[in-house]
């Protein structure tokens, strides 16, 4: 036998390969083409943004567990990466370098440990770095540069207004969507991310095989993305229906903004949504609804961050009155 | 579609590597440790003394009370101590220690006992032969069979339910025995439905165990009472209310027995004996158990006397192999570690799986991410994460109100947990400390 003497433990005692660090990972993975797509739009813009934010979030927490908490450093665990990839993706690629470090700052020492670190906090830490800076330094926030002629630009890029900013400002100085159809990129520049817009949202193609890569390596469920996207089509077209002139249609609001980004990548991480499924569903109805209200009526142009925000704060809520149903209890409720 | 349980589940690699052994018969080992304290209930009384000369089948202990059980002797030999020994559970039980009779011819016989199909008996003699003879439920719980056919006149049961399904992974005991004894089996299945007056049998096997099920289909094929049903592979489906729900679409209520819903619920094994015991007056003294390990020299299935030390076993498969680090009685999703192995074979043991270094430590935990996954396999609709963090809190009201009690302890939560969070060491603790607790008295 052994020198090493013999364990004693309960069950089970045989473990699934899936750890934490492989799930954050597989998201890295799962974002990397939409991060090609945005280099090729944005060039170098793009890898300096990404690259600010991750280093700086990955340095924060280090700063922040070695010295502030005192605590086992658990950088390598994939999570501030991905926060700071995140962040990257929701800003545009000409922000100043500075602004990025502000908002790394507040998404991993505001919105990730100051409510105890990794599994703890309420709200996703990406999305509050993106929305304080989008209240504080609201014009660069909304300055995007236009897609691919910026490529070798690292400063004075040539910007314009995202498609939902064209149609919101057109439609608030009395257009119609007639009008405005000849402004707003063709649906298919806007599948292939051929516009301007947060360095990471704009190319659907490569956000959807992102996407898919993750229900298929069981990393998120369906039911976020899915009911989340649903919905947004269900209540713009219905408004759309009523005045196809004032209102865009269901389409443009899919292909627009955060809306897959934010269904497939913000809205499904594990910390900040629903446990079960059926809270999943309704987590993610709220979100459409709250986008699609914002984007509709809003002052904001796009909605999904604040969206996400909002529901977050009500998680612990679904998780409460969502559960799952208990085996052999009479009250048949129905699962989904 | 097979059939299977709707809610959770998870599907471990099975490793069923024994599966095309047959169950040999070993030599009887030099000296035997039974425990009188094999099954869930009351310990038996010791009725031999030191010195004794005892008989193969002789009654060693006697049943302690209702739910308890007769002991029989494995062997022909003396007695030679009664004392205290390790077992399983990793304390020191009473065991009535015999030395085999090494002259003894009955110790050495090969003993084949043919199939008799005619039932003689009448239903109270056949109840009375499963309590005599010492039958209690194999599949691993050794709840003592008799108290579960011992059936309330108000409850109406109008299907049997054979479990054949061996979620474990690793183990094949039962497989090898559904296909080596099919035909015993099927006799017991009808002296159960002869005795209780059952009109519906089911036996439920998983899809992974095809010739088992081909096997039983063929004998049945003239027999429209007796069913047989693949099941998909899903663990923890030999659990008794995920397989009644998956067989028959009825869900055992909280708190509630299959007895409940019309259904009682016997292992495969358990079968087998009462068939021996019924048909042949052979006591349960021995059973069919899997030693196996993916470093095993020679991985096989015995029929093992109650009673032989585990290092016995381990020997006849090629000795422990050089990184052995973990040794479990039982299978690697529910079975108990064992401290040494000279801890007896009982009743409950269907496996010996030897774990080596690489699988025997537990990752570091780390922070809950919550992902839902525990949730989401939980068989029995719990939130394990919840009940984890309220224990740890000591806030026990509570977690007895999330139903912690109603846990199977199939450790589907544990086993898939991304961040290794020991959830069911935790629930465990936690329903240990509220079955002291008055308020949980109270409710029930």
């Amino acid at each position: 036998m052994s020198k090493k003497p013999i364990i004693i433990s309960a069950s089970p005692h045989i473990h699934s390969d899936r750890t934490s660090k492989k799930l954050m990972y597989d998201v890295v993975i799962a974002l990397i083409p939409a991060f090609l797509v945005s280099i090729y739009v944005f060039g170098i813009g793009a890898i300096i943004v990404t690259a600010v934010a991750v280093i700086s979030c990955l340095i924060f927490e280090y700063l922040i567990q070695k010295y502030l908490l005192k605590a086992e450093v658990t950088i390598s665990d994939g999570s501030a990466l991905l926060t700071g990839i995140l962040l990257a993706f929701n800003l545009p690629s000409n922000l100043p370098i500075w602004m990025i470090i502000v908002g790394s700052l507040v998404a991993i020492a505001v919105a990730k440990m100051s409510f105890g670190g990794l599994g703890f906090n309420i709200f996703n830490p990406a999305l509050v770095g993106r929305v304080f800076l989008l209240i504080s330094f609201p014009v660069q926030m909304t300055m995007w540069p236009t897609a691919i002629e910026n490529q070798a630009k690292i400063a004075d890029a040539v910007t314009g207004a995202t498609p939902l900013g064209i149609i919101k400002e057109g439609l608030q100085f009395g257009e119609t969507m007639t009008d405005l159809s000849s402004k707003i990129p063709s649906n298919l520049d806007m599948f292939i991310g051929l516009t301007g817009g947060s360095l990471g949202e704009i190319s659907i193609i490569a956000l959807l095989i992102g996407g898919l890569f993750l229900i298929y390596r069981k990393v998120i469920s369906w039911h976020i993305p899915v009911t989340m996207l649903f919905t947004m089509a269900v209540f713009t077209g219905i408004f759309w229906m009523i005045d196809p002139e004032q209102y865009a249609n269901p389409l443009f609001h899919l292909l627009s903004g955060g809306a897959i980004l934010g269904a497939f990548f913000m809205a499904t991480d594990l910390v900040t949504s629903p446990m079960t499924r059926k809270g999943m569903v309704i987590f993610a109805i709220g979100i459409g609804l709250i986008t699609v209200v914002i984007r509709l009526f809003g002052a904001y142009p796009e909605g999904v961050s604040f969206a996400i925000i909002i529901m977050n704060a009500f998680v612990p809520l679904i998780n409460k009155y969502f559960k799952p149903r208990r085996f052999g209890s009479k009250i048949k409720s129905k699962i989904i | 579609m097979l059939k299977t349980f709707p809610k959770g589940g998870i599907h471990p690699h099975e490793n069923k590597i024994t599966s095309s052994k047959a169950i040999k018969r070993l030599a009887p080992p030099k000296v035997v440790y039974v425990p009188i304290s094999q099954h869930i209930g009351i310990p038996s009384k010791i009725i031999v003394e030191r010195k004794e000369k005892v008989k193969i089948g002789q009654v060693i202990a006697k049943s302690g009370g209702y739910i308890s059980s007769n002991i029989h002797s494995p062997v022909a030999g003396t007695v030679t101590k009664l004392d205290k020994f390790f077992d399983s559970s990793g304390y020191k039980k009473q065991c009535i220690v015999i030395r085999t009779d090494a002259k003894d011819k009955s110790n050495f016989e090969e003993i084949d006992l043919p199939l008799l199909t005619e039932i003689k008996l009448s239903e109270k003699d056949i109840l009375q032969h499963i309590t005599d003879y010492g039958i209690v439920g194999l599949g691993g719980a050794t709840f003592p069979s008799h108290v579960k056919l011992n059936i309330q006149k108000d409850k109406n049961i109008d299907c049997l339910i054979i479990n054949g399904v061996e979620c474990e992974p690793y183990l094949t005991a039962d497989h090898r025995l559904m296909l080596e004894k099919a035909e015993e089996i099927i006799v017991g299945i009808q002296i159960l439905m002869f005795a209780l007056h059952i009109e519906k049998a089911i036996i439920g096997i998983e899809n992974n165990k095809k010739n088992a099920i081909e096997n039983f289909k063929e004998l049945t094929k003239n027999n429209h009472k007796i069913k047989v049903a693949a099941l998909k592979i899903k663990y923890p489906q030999g659990s008794e209310k995920q397989l009644v729900r998956a067989l028959l679409k009825r869900e055992v209520p909280k708190n509630g027995l299959p007895l409940d819903v019309g259904v009682i619920v016997h292992n495969v094994g358990t079968i087998f004996a009462i068939y021996e015991a019924v048909q042949h007056n052979k006591s349960l003294t021995e059973r069919a158990v899997t030693v196996t390990g993916k470093k095993i020299k020679d991985p096989s299935n015995f029929w093992v006397k109650i009673g032989t030390p585990v290092i016995d076993l381990i020997n006849e498969v090629g000795g422990l192999p050089e990184d052995t680090r973990k040794i479990l009685n039982g299978g690697p999703m529910m079975g108990k570690a064992i401290k040494n192995t000279n801890v007896p074979i009982t009743k409950g043991t269907s496996g010996i799986l030897v774990i080596s270094e690489e699988e025997a430590e537990r990752k570091k935990s780390s922070n809950c991410i919550r992902c839902g996954e525990c949730v989401f396999v939980c068989p029995m609709g719990l939130e394990p994460h919840l009940l984890m963090n309220l224990t740890e809190k000591r806030m026990f009201e509570n977690a007895f109100n999330e139903d912690i009690m109603t846990c199977i302890e199939c450790g589907s939560c544990s086993y898939v947990c991304p961040s290794h969070r020991p959830l069911l060491d935790y629930i465990r603790f936690g329903k240990s400390i509220i079955k002291t607790l008055e308020f949980a008295k109270d409710k029930k």
